[in-house]
């Protein structure tokens, strides 16, 4: 689905190419395929009419300047239209409780949203800051909902305070505060049943726990696979209790996470955090920028642009670029390509910020990792000459014997790994010359999302021009380096799959 | 299970017969305090609404039969919905009725809104480009997808193209789209109505991503077991979530249901499995029921632990007949369709339970699961007490979706 949006989405954008101007009429295919992506994202539909609406007032007329077309214009500004909405720095917690007059969050939100979690996870976030926190366990419905907040609360190393299942929630809560005042605690934390928010008694003893700890901070945790109804549980939540901020949790899976725009957009309230795992430690902060690229489905290119910026050398790449087009790429390019991405990071997290790339799973990712070390294997089992002159080896058997025996592999696995090699070369050889028939093997990227050359700072996309074409990898096409984007490779194969 | 339950229904509708007979002397009919043994456990183990509080909301109280409400138009709407199932007034339980109203309740402020305005502006008038947009917003808005709405309403438009149709016409003409896609998978999968089979082991596992409702939905099920007659026992195999043990152990004892576990921490859940099968086998229990823990489907490690789970159970127990769950959230969006296609792979699903649908939320995406996934929907949740669980019903829920 995801790529078949893209791919939508960037068919409707191409046929504002070539035009001088964003017109009310030409403009209108591109306005439906956002519609659609933020649908398919799960935004909420009353959501998706007004950002589309202002989108569309925001485009038509605009300056298209020079260097950019009107398609690359239309994107961006679909982008900054997004993260506008999101907000723009990241918001931080309420902070400023002293040991005698403690700050108090208090977590609210639907059954299963991942409020328990959360609340740990804060509390860990909280005690990295030198803070103490006091956990409250509010919850006396949800069987064994007090055990699981004294587990995680051991885990992290963080008290953890309740009355039992016996207790009013708002008597718990306000024990809670009460406790913390005398023991000096600077932070409390209260976890609180699941509600619906159409559950007018539940709601309403939200607001009776509301009332009795008068808390800094009201999180509203969202599942981020929420879907139409991310509008309306803000809504409830905010009008009735009013929250300050949200957690959006469980963002290491591959939903789109339109809930975030959706909820910023009906309550005005920042999202502060996310989640991205079960573990204590997988909390971090919210990036709008990211968010808005995952929305949209292209990838965190932004993150990724930054990283490629900051850690790779311009004239490397332009030497590589260089040797990409005389197919004269060897095998210690390859060695020096592979340390640049170790340097960026992993595979994997450097994978799922390539547009296209991201509902990659982590098996794929584990392949491909191992992929390449077997290969790094290989070549480390090959003389400087043969690393130079992937040709030698293509010609004589008894090499290919010695790097097999000698990495550990079997001859046939070394003879796949050469062939690939060769045909990458090739490959890439006519991609750089702009042609790019088929990519076999190459299941990458869409190589060029339309625009991409139009958000700030994305000039060229520097770096990426080295990495297409690790064997055996399938490796993502990048965006070539040369100015005209490649055709995205339509048939995507997975890694390792040549 | 279902004779079962209908010498249940009798029973309690006798009672609410006396009630109702009671109710003529002109006091309001109190809720009848009649808790089985079931529920009498239920309220021991920490449902905890304190005394000191009578307004505050306790799910576990729908754990008590379901008591004569007012004779308001939500029990109307029930017994219609029932009625246009061609079924008697007579074998509808109240129980089903106030299922229904549950089910009705999520969807108040958007039911007025949409059909019955709709009907009224309209009246007899053909059906026009607008009226479908309405269409397109319900369906839409009930998460049933760009893709699944785009299909129904391309049927719709093909169909205009034939005939004039009224408004009335185009949402009955609708509702059998849906019901046409939900049923589908059911009616391929031979089997109307999922329940175990007696005197035979069945293997039933719960999977799903995390916090959508595999654990409770396994108590109620525990539940319903016992009150069906069969031995069941659970197996604990979620090993990894804080307290996941103790959760499902509450949920074993509310129905006297026992739950095998394995102490240690983080230990192999095909492991429990393992030991549950065995001790099914000779205690010769008919169901055990599988708890997982909550895994997202890109979690490759995670994906291959519940293969290797299945794995066990096809080799441990080659006759038994399992059933592969995925519990599906109602109030999640268009990543279910993701979920299913990967639970489907890993675990080789047999259907999906939808939960939560006591929400505002429609569950539309269950559409897209069982056209595209080809899974049919067993069972909906609607409510976190024991016996907010029940039957899927296309009919039933396709109204509820449009709540017409
Ligand atoms: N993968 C992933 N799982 C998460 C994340 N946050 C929470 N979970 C899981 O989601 C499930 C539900 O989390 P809880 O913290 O129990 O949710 P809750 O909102 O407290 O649930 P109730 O108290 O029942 O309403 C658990 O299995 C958690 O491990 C996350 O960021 N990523
Ligand atoms: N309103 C409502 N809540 C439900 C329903 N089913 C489950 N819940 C609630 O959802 C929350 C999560 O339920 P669990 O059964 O713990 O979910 P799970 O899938 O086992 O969660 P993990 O094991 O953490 O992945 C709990 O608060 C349940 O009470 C339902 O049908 N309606
Ligand atoms: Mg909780
Ligand atoms: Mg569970």
């Amino acid at each position: 689905m995801f790529d078949e949006l893209s791919q939508r989405f960037e068919d409707a954008v191409k046929s504002l190419r070539g035009q001088d101007k964003i017109t009310e009429t030409n403009v209108e295919g591109a306005l439906q395929q956002v519609r659609r992506a933020l649908l398919d994202a799960d935004v909420s539909l009353p959501v998706v009419r007004a950002f589309v609406d202002e989108v569309r007032s925001r485009a038509v007329g605009s300056e298209v300047v020079r260097g950019i077309s009107p398609d690359q214009k239309f994107i961006q500004l679909v982008h900054e239209q997004l993260v506008e909405t999101m907000g723009g720095a990241n918001a931080p917690l309420a902070a400023g409780g002293t040991a005698g007059a403690p700050t108090v969050i208090l977590m609210a939100g639907l059954q299963g949203a991942g409020k328990t979690t959360a609340t740990a996870k804060l509390g860990l976030h909280l005690k990295d800051q030198g803070r103490k926190a006091l956990l409250v366990g509010a919850d006396v419905y949800r069987p064994a909902a007090i055990e699981q907040l004294r587990t995680l609360g051991g885990q992290i190393g963080v008290e953890v305070f309740s009355l039992g299942t016996e207790a009013r929630p708002e008597a718990i809560a306000a024990a809670g505060i009460a406790k913390a005042r005398e023991e000096g605690f600077d932070t409390v934390l209260v976890d609180t049943a699941g509600r619906l928010q159409i559950d007018t008694a539940m709601m309403e003893e939200m607001v009776r726990i509301r009332e009795a700890v008068q808390p800094d901070e009201v999180l509203l945790v969202v599942d981020s696979m929420i879907g139409q109804e991310a509008a309306e549980l803000t809504r409830a939540f905010h009008e009735q209790v009013g929250i300050t901020g949200a957690v959006l949790t469980k963002l290491d899976g591959d939903s789109r996470g339109g809930a975030a725009l959706s909820i910023r957009k009906v309550s005005g309230a920042p999202i502060k955090f996310i989640g991205t795992g079960e573990k204590v430690e997988a909390l971090q902060p919210f990036h709008p920028e990211r968010m808005a690229s995952r929305i949209l489905g292209m990838g965190d290119v932004l993150t990724l642009v930054e990283k490629a910026t900051k850690e790779v050398e311009l004239a490397d790449v332009a030497r590589m670029q260089q040797k990409l087009q005389e197919a004269t790429f060897d095998f210690s390019d390859f060695v020096q390509q592979m340390r640049l991405i170790k340097r960026m990071g992993s595979l994997g997290g450097l994978m799922k910020m390539i547009p296209g790339m991201n509902k990659i799973d982590d098996g794929m990712l584990k392949q491909g990792e191992q992929q390449l070390k077997k290969i790094e294997a290989m070549i480390g089992s090959m003389t400087q000459q043969e690393r130079e002159q992937p040709d030698l080896l293509a010609s004589q058997p008894s090499r290919r014997r010695r790097i097999a025996s000698g990495s550990g592999h079997s001859p046939a696995e070394v003879d796949k790994v050469l062939t690939d090699f060769q045909k990458m070369r090739g490959l890439m050889q006519q991609m750089s010359r702009g042609g790019m028939p088929g990519m076999p093997g190459m299941g990458g990227m869409p190589g060029g999302f339309p625009g991409m050359g139009g958000f700030p700072g994305m000039g060229g996309m520097p770096g990426m021009g080295g990495m297409p074409g690790m064997p055996g990898m399938g490796a993502p096409a990048g965006r070539g380096g040369a100015p005209k984007p490649a055709r995205p490779a339509k048939k995507r194969k997975g890694f390792g799959q040549l | 299970m279902l004779e079962q339950a209908a010498a249940q229904r009798r029973q309690r509708q006798q009672e609410l017969i006396a009630i109702a007979e009671l109710a003529d002397t002109g006091s309001a009919p109190a809720p009848s305090e009649t808790s089985t043994s079931t529920s009498t456990s239920v309220s021991g183990s920490g449902s905890g609404s304190p005394a000191a509080a009578p307004a505050q909301p306790s799910p576990l109280a729908d754990a008590a039969e379901p008591s004569l409400g007012a004779f308001d138009d939500t029990f109307t709407w029930s017994a219609e919905v029932l009625a246009a199932q061609g079924r008697q007034l007579d074998d509808i339980s109240l129980e089903e009725i106030d299922w229904l109203g549950r089910l009705r309740r999520g969807l108040e402020k958007t039911r007025r809104g949409f059909v019955t305005q709709l009907l009224d502006r309209l009246g007899d008038d053909p059906l026009t480009p607008e009226v479908l947009d309405d269409f397109e917003t319900t369906l839409l808005r009930a998460d049933v997808g760009v893709q699944a709405t785009d299909q129904v309403l391309e049927a719709l438009r093909q169909r205009l193209n034939e005939e004039v149709v009224d408004p009335a016409e185009g949402i009955r003409f609708l509702k059998e789209q849906l019901r046409g896609l939900l049923d589908e998978p059911i009616t391929a999968s031979g089997v109307p109505l999922l329940a175990p089979e007696r005197e035979r082991l069945n293997v039933w596992l719960m999977v799903g991503v995390n916090g959508v409702g595999k654990t409770t939905t396994l108590g109620k099920l525990a539940n319903l077991a016992v009150r069906s007659g069969y031995s069941c026992l659970i197996a604990a195999a979620d090993t990894f979530r804080a307290a996941a043990v103790q959760q499902v152990q509450i949920w074993g004892d509310r129905s006297g249901v026992a739950v095998i576990a394995n102490p240690s921490a983080n230990a192999d859940p095909a492991a429990v499995v393992y030991d549950a099968i065995g001790a099914a086998q000779s205690k010769g229990t008919e169901l055990v029921l599988v708890d997982t823990a909550g895994r997202l489907q890109t979690k490759h490690n995670l994906m291959e632990e519940l293969a290797k789970v299945r794995r066990i159970i096809d080799k441990l127990a080659p006759d038994a007949a399992v059933e592969s769950l995925l519990v599906l959230d109602a109030s999640q969006g268009q990543n279910g369709l993701r979920q299913a296609m990967a639970f489907a792979k890993a675990a080789g699903l047999t259907g999906v339970v939808l939960t939560k649908l006591d929400g505002s939320a429609r569950g539309g995406v269950a559409i897209a699961v069982a056209h595209e996934a080809g899974l049919p929907i067993r069972f909906i949740g609607a409510g976190e007490g024991i016996r907010d669980l029940r039957p899927f019903n296309s009919f039933e829920f396709v109204e509820a979706l449009l709540a017409v």
